[in-house]
């Protein structure tokens, strides 16, 4: 699907119209969630937040194209394919507000937490995706890092492993043009990220990051075949992100207004705007009452948030072993 | 019952817990086909199949960062670093994930995996194959460091760090890999982990160790005509204070066997916890014997840079006459 709601028609997977709804709906939830944290962390509410705005369709094309049981292992920017996964908004706030239970999620969510050191997280991954392949389950794991990450040694590590191994991973490179202000063209002297599987005996796939339509289908290939056990595939999403780093940085030192003005134009949500509205799925209405629920709804898990218990000191005891030892009790005896 | 050395014990213990548990997945540098370059699991692969006992890349950051992924899907890798001096690229996993999974997720999500590594010097090894730098993991909340110092000691000790629900860092002291040899009992058993063991009681003084310093400290002890408590710690993390602070209050003097280097090491640790327990107990400083603060030698000075039996009873004798 290109900037105007154009779709190549040998290319279109079927898709009903429910699930392209479930599409704008996720992508529309996404950038008034992210609209929100910034503003909560303005005003003091939250901590340091890295926004998502630009990148709806790679997090919510991903996220929805995978199964129940899969695991899906983030980066700290994948707030919104957490929540297009059923990650309560609460959680991810809580999160961002500096408290651990934010990352205590149900464990039938099968997700894990948001891992900060660069790209860390891809080596995990790949150990529950062979553990899948050691148990015999038809399952997979799907990892998210960014362009940046492509540079550090776990994921090199993580793709050789996952090759070698068979194991049923899907990589996905979340390619948003920056590693905070570093461009990909300092990061790799390889013409794109995708083609980096080659090297590992892999497939690699590179598509628009904005087409949700596109994104999904990726991912969903990727997926069926690690079930089938043909391996892992390494997807590079081609995206933009439009909003700063993180609320801590400040994106004009390092890019041009005019450059984020020209990526404006292939906005991901803009654009299934324009399909459904020639397929006559989106009217004014339909938006109207989507905007009005969908502000309800944030408003809820922000007030969720915000009234919850505040948590026990001893639970950072608790949670350190399985058990305390005698040390760890006396030490947190202190606490009251 | 049968007459082991520390390699048949860890391979032993490896076979029944993989018998034991069929989650247990056994993976390192050439730990398959090869048995491992010490042979700690050699036959296992024959044995249990290529699913269980694998041969990976010759990847620090990818063993380790895998086996936390694998322990978190429930199974429990049991991972080797060929030696504990190729760890160091897997720390990052180690501290910032493996150590911190439970806490993160507030208990949703647990890292139940080991990594094992021999350790120490003495064998005549190359650059990077004798350091003990065990401190660098006690040092991390949420991982435990055993570090077993006779084959009993060792099949029952690794019984425990695969059962365990935590990780574990397991540093086997190849130094007397098979220089010791023991009666160990064919039946499964386990030895807790975070005790303690009161290797011979005794009241002129306690001497403190663990590992391979076990064996040399022993064998000083032979040439000393004294009663000593002698102490190995076994577990460095957590640590069972209690039973060195009670020997301590009983014979009032302490020596600390330490093969790592001086600064910052497990001694310091003991002798700060003594000073806030037994201090009124004491009737000498305790002493800490240990290497030197300098670079591992290559081997032809190795024997100089261990602390070795002149060093230990010469240390026990200053304490003894303070």
């Amino acid at each position: 699907m290109d900037e105007k709601g154009e779709v190549d028609g040998k290319l279109m997977p079927k898709f009903s119209s429910k699930q392209i709804k479930d599409f704008y709906e996720s992508m529309y939830i996404l950038r008034a969630f992210d609209k929100k944290a910034v503003s909560l962390q303005r005003q003091g509410r939250l901590g340091t937040y890295p926004q998502i705005t630009g990148m709806e369709a790679t997090q919510v094309g991903t996220a929805l194209a995978l199964q129940k049981a899969d695991w899906m292992f983030p980066s700290f920017r994948e707030s919104g394919a957490m929540i297009a996964r059923g990650i309560p908004m609460s959680k991810i706030l809580l999160y961002w507000g500096g408290d651990e239970r934010g990352s205590q999620f149900a464990k039938d969510q099968f997700t894990f937490p948001i891992s900060i050191p660069v790209g860390s997280q891809t080596t995990h991954a790949v150990g529950t995706a062979w553990g899948m392949k050691i148990k015999g389950h038809k399952k997979a794991s799907l990892v998210y890092f960014g362009d940046g990450a492509t540079s550090r040694g776990d994921f090199h590590e993580a793709m050789n492993f996952a090759s070698v191994m068979k194991a049923p991973c899907v990589f996905i490179c979340n390619n948003n043009q920056f590693a905070i202000s570093t461009r990909p063209d300092k990061e790799t002297a390889s013409e794109t990220f995708a083609q980096k599987a080659i090297a590992y005996g892999m497939e690699g796939v590179k598509v628009d990051g904005n087409d949700v339509f596109g994104v999904y289908k990726a991912t969903q290939d990727a997926l069926k075949k690690a079930y089938s056990g043909k391996g892992p595939t390494l997807i590079e999403c081609y995206t933009y992100r439009m909003l700063d780093h993180t609320t801590s940085d400040d994106a004009s030192r390092y890019r041009s207004k005019k450059e984020v003005d020209e990526w404006a134009k292939k906005d991901p949500i803009d654009r299934l705007r324009k399909y459904m509205e020639k397929k006559k799925l989106w009217t004014k209405d339909y938006e109207g009452k989507l905007y009005n629920k969908v502000q309800k709804m944030i408003e809820k898990e922000v007030e969720k948030m915000e009234n919850i218990t505040p948590p026990d000191v001893k639970d950072i005891f608790k949670y350190t072993y399985a058990e305390m030892d005698d040390e760890l009790k006396e030490q947190m005896s202190k606490y009251g | 019952m049968a007459e082991m050395n520390m390699v048949e014990a860890v391979r032993h213990v490896l076979d029944q817990e993989m018998g034991r548990d069929k989650d247990v997945i056994l993976y390192g540098e050439d730990i398959g086909k090869n048995g491992g370059v010490f042979r700690t699991t050699d036959g296992l692969q024959k044995k249990y199949g290529e699913k269980r006992v694998i041969d990976s890349p010759l990847a620090e950051v990818g063993i380790i960062g895998t086996a936390i992924g694998m322990a978190a899907y429930g199974l429990k890798p049991v991972v080797e670093i060929q030696f504990s001096g190729f760890a160091y690229a897997g720390l990052e996993n180690l501290i910032s994930h493996a150590a911190r999974i439970r806490n993160r997720t507030r208990g949703m999500f647990t890292c139940p995996m080991v990594m094992r590594t021999p350790y120490g010097g003495g064998i005549r090894a190359l650059e990077h194959h004798s350091e003990s730098v065990e401190s660098l993991y006690i040092h991390i909340p949420g991982l435990k460091v055993v570090i077993p110092s006779t084959p009993y000691e060792a099949k029952g000790l690794l019984a425990s760090a695969i059962r365990d629900p935590d990780p574990v860092i397991f540093l086997e002291p190849k130094r007397v890999y098979r220089s010791i040899k023991e009666e160990v009992p064919s039946k499964s058993y386990t030895i807790p982990l975070g005790k303690c063991r009161i290797v011979q009681h005794g009241s002129d003084i306690t001497v403190i160790t663990w590992g391979a310093m076990l064996k040399y400290t022993m064998e000083a002890l032979a040439k000393m005509d004294i009663s000593a408590e002698v102490i190995d710690v076994r577990t460095l993390s957590p640590f069972d204070e209690k039973t060195v602070i009670d020997s301590v209050k009983k014979t009032g003097r302490a020596v600390i066997v330490q093969e790592a280097v001086k600064t910052l090491g497990f001694a310091s640790e003991i002798i700060a916890r003594i000073n806030e327990k037994a201090l009124l107990s004491l009737e000498a400083p305790v002493k800490r014997i240990t290497a030197p603060d300098i670079i591992f030698p290559l081997f032809k000075l190795e024997n100089e840079y261990l602390p070795g039996e002149e060093d230990i009873i010469k240390g026990i004798k200053e304490v003894l006459e303070f």
